[in-house]
């Protein structure tokens, strides 16, 4: 335990030398308890920690701090989210503390959607820090067992440290260097955007290799399914930092409309399975949107099943 | 400067719509630079409104004035007794002027004609952008003379974040997005050790954060200069 720095689940089948897979879940837009715990059985068995998003694409939703305790209760792990925008140091320092103490043992710390894609674009937004002094802050409590003030804490948090990184965004070649800052910053895992362009991907992974990023922070490869072209194309118009080829959109389309589903989790299974061999890549991240049911499948057909135990 | 935008005629109008006489004030500093509350924009409202309530078969006496600067007592007591003589004051200066008649002119109601926007400058003739959140600690050498602070959606002091796309904010696509901007300048100049490591957090207390704030210059409030 004492090798751990969390002794998170995702820690112990990272170190193990595990090809680890994660996955998501949105909290309800409301307080069903009942749909949650729904979806987490689906989740249940098929993954190494499920992340929880906070407030994700700025829409209000249950709070990820409550939901990953909902998690725990089930018997699972969560990936705490936690986004810059909606809280300020003092919150943020003490929703850490919270989530140690309701046995959280992931975060993931990011910077959030701006508030003008959400369904409160009126809000004033926070960014009291960001992402990168955030994963700065976890790190500090935990190792230095101080809050941001230097004043010591009284049993310090135990958290694995994820970090975002968006491969596809501009300006393209200052993005390995930003990884770079994060993996300096604290960051043990890092889970990327979706990824859809491959060949980028591989470029920008061969230049993280060269870096030798890969060897410092875990790297789970972020894996959307499509459900369809519509989808596909709404992501490529709509989503901020996504990168979707014509090419993907056209094989969406090139199958008949209810054959599109299946044609979207060939394709993840497909990205699966070359990112085992992808050099620097530690595992997937497989983000199913709204389709947690279909993950027991779609873990099983990628032959990651059954997840280590460790 | 501060650059303001003047409020639409229609909600102007429904401020005074109770009043027959008002006086229109403008400003000669930054309102008068931003085309929007000096002389000239004094003389376009005031007729504006005296047409349309004239229309309405409610006329409208307006007079008008424009004081060389609202945000100072010496230039705003010029007004005098005067300005008792009105229903109403509309104020076309920044949100610094009416609140500096008010304070003066007790008795009087005053009305913003502009809402104020931001410290910024004309980029080109007609448009003004924002370049200073006036946080109160100035750090922008430490990003290529470009501020994150007012100029990134997020404020993000490890930009950019992952919705820039061809140099444009994910927020707005007319909107440049300045870490692109920022990490450019810093690759050609061959300064990007300037952008890796974390950064201190910001101490926002110098911004509004720390309640509203106050300069002073110890030597003027003694007169020695």
């Amino acid at each position: 335990m004492s090798d751990f720095k969390s002794g998170s689940n995702l820690e112990r089948v990272l170190k193990a030398g595990h090809f680890a897979f994660t996955g998501e879940c949105g909290p309800p837009k409301g307080a069903n308890v009942a749909h949650l715990k729904e979806k987490f059985q689906y989740l249940k068995g098929n993954v190494d920690c499920v992340n929880l998003t906070d407030n994700q694409t700025a829409v209000v939703r249950m709070s990820s701090l409550a939901a990953s305790k909902l998690l725990v209760d089930e018997g699972l792990e969560p990936n705490f989210q936690m986004v810059c925008r909606d809280r300020n140091r003092l919150a943020m320092m003490a929703d850490i503390l919270g989530a140690h103490a309701l046995g959280i043992r992931n975060m993931l710390c990011l910077s959030g959607d701006h508030q003008t894609f959400g369904n409160h674009p009126q809000a004033k937004n926070v960014h009291d820090i960001d992402s990168m002094q955030l994963i700065a802050l976890v790190k500090k409590m935990r190792d230095e067992g101080k809050f941001m003030n230097d004043e010591e804490i009284d049993v310090p948090p135990k958290i694995f440290i994820g970090a975002a990184a968006n491969p596809f965004a501009d300006p393209y070649e200052f993005r390995p260097y930003r990884l770079a800052n994060k993996i300096e910053a604290g960051a043990d895992f890092i889970q990327t955007q979706c990824i859809f362009n491959m060949d980028k991907f591989r470029d920008f992974m061969k230049t993280v290799v060269d870096m030798g990023l890969h060897e410092k922070c875990y790297i789970l490869a972020g894996v959307t399914p499509m459900k369809n072209a519509g989808m596909a194309n709404f992501m490529k118009k709509f989503v901020p930092g996504m990168d979707i080829p014509d090419d993907l959109i056209k094989r969406l389309k090139g199958v008949d409309k209810r054959d599109q589903a299946e044609e979207g989790i060939k394709f993840a299974l497909e990205q699966v399975a070359e990112f085992k061999d992808m050099e620097g890549v530690a595992g997937v991240h497989m983000m199913a949107i709204e389709w947690e049911h279909r993950v027991p499948e779609i873990a099983e057909r990628a032959g990651v099943l059954p997840r280590p135990v460790v | 400067m501060i650059v303001a935008d003047r409020k639409s005629i229609e909600e102007i109008l429904g401020m005074v719509k109770d009043c027959r006489k008002i006086l229109v004030v403008g400003c000669k500093g930054c309102v008068t630079v931003c085309n929007v509350g000096g002389l000239k924009e004094v003389e376009i409202l005031a007729s504006t409104m005296k047409i349309a309530r004239k229309k309405d078969g409610n006329p409208l006496e307006i007079d008008e004035r424009v004081l060389e600067r609202q945000c100072d007592r010496e230039y705003v007591s010029q007004l005098g007794d005067e300005v008792n003589n009105y229903d109403a004051v509309v104020s076309m200066a920044c949100g610094v002027g009416p609140q500096f008649l008010s304070e003066m002119y007790r008795e009087q109601r005053f009305f913003p004609a502009v809402n104020t926007t931001f410290f910024g400058g004309a980029t080109q003739h007609g448009v003004w952008e924002e370049r200073c959140a006036g946080c109160g600690t100035c750090g922008i050498h430490m990003f290529g003379g470009l501020c994150p602070i007012a100029r990134c959606a997020k404020s993000l002091l490890h930009g950019p974040c992952g919705g820039s796309s061809n140099g444009a904010c994910e927020v707005n696509k007319d909107t440049e997005c300045i870490w692109d901007s920022i990490v450019r300048k810093k690759m050609e100049a061959g300064e990007l050790e300037d952008l890796m490591g974390v950064k201190g957090l910001k101490d926002w207390q110098t911004a509004r954060d720390g309640g509203p704030r106050r300069s002073i210059r110890e030597e003027l409030v003694q007169g020695n200069i």
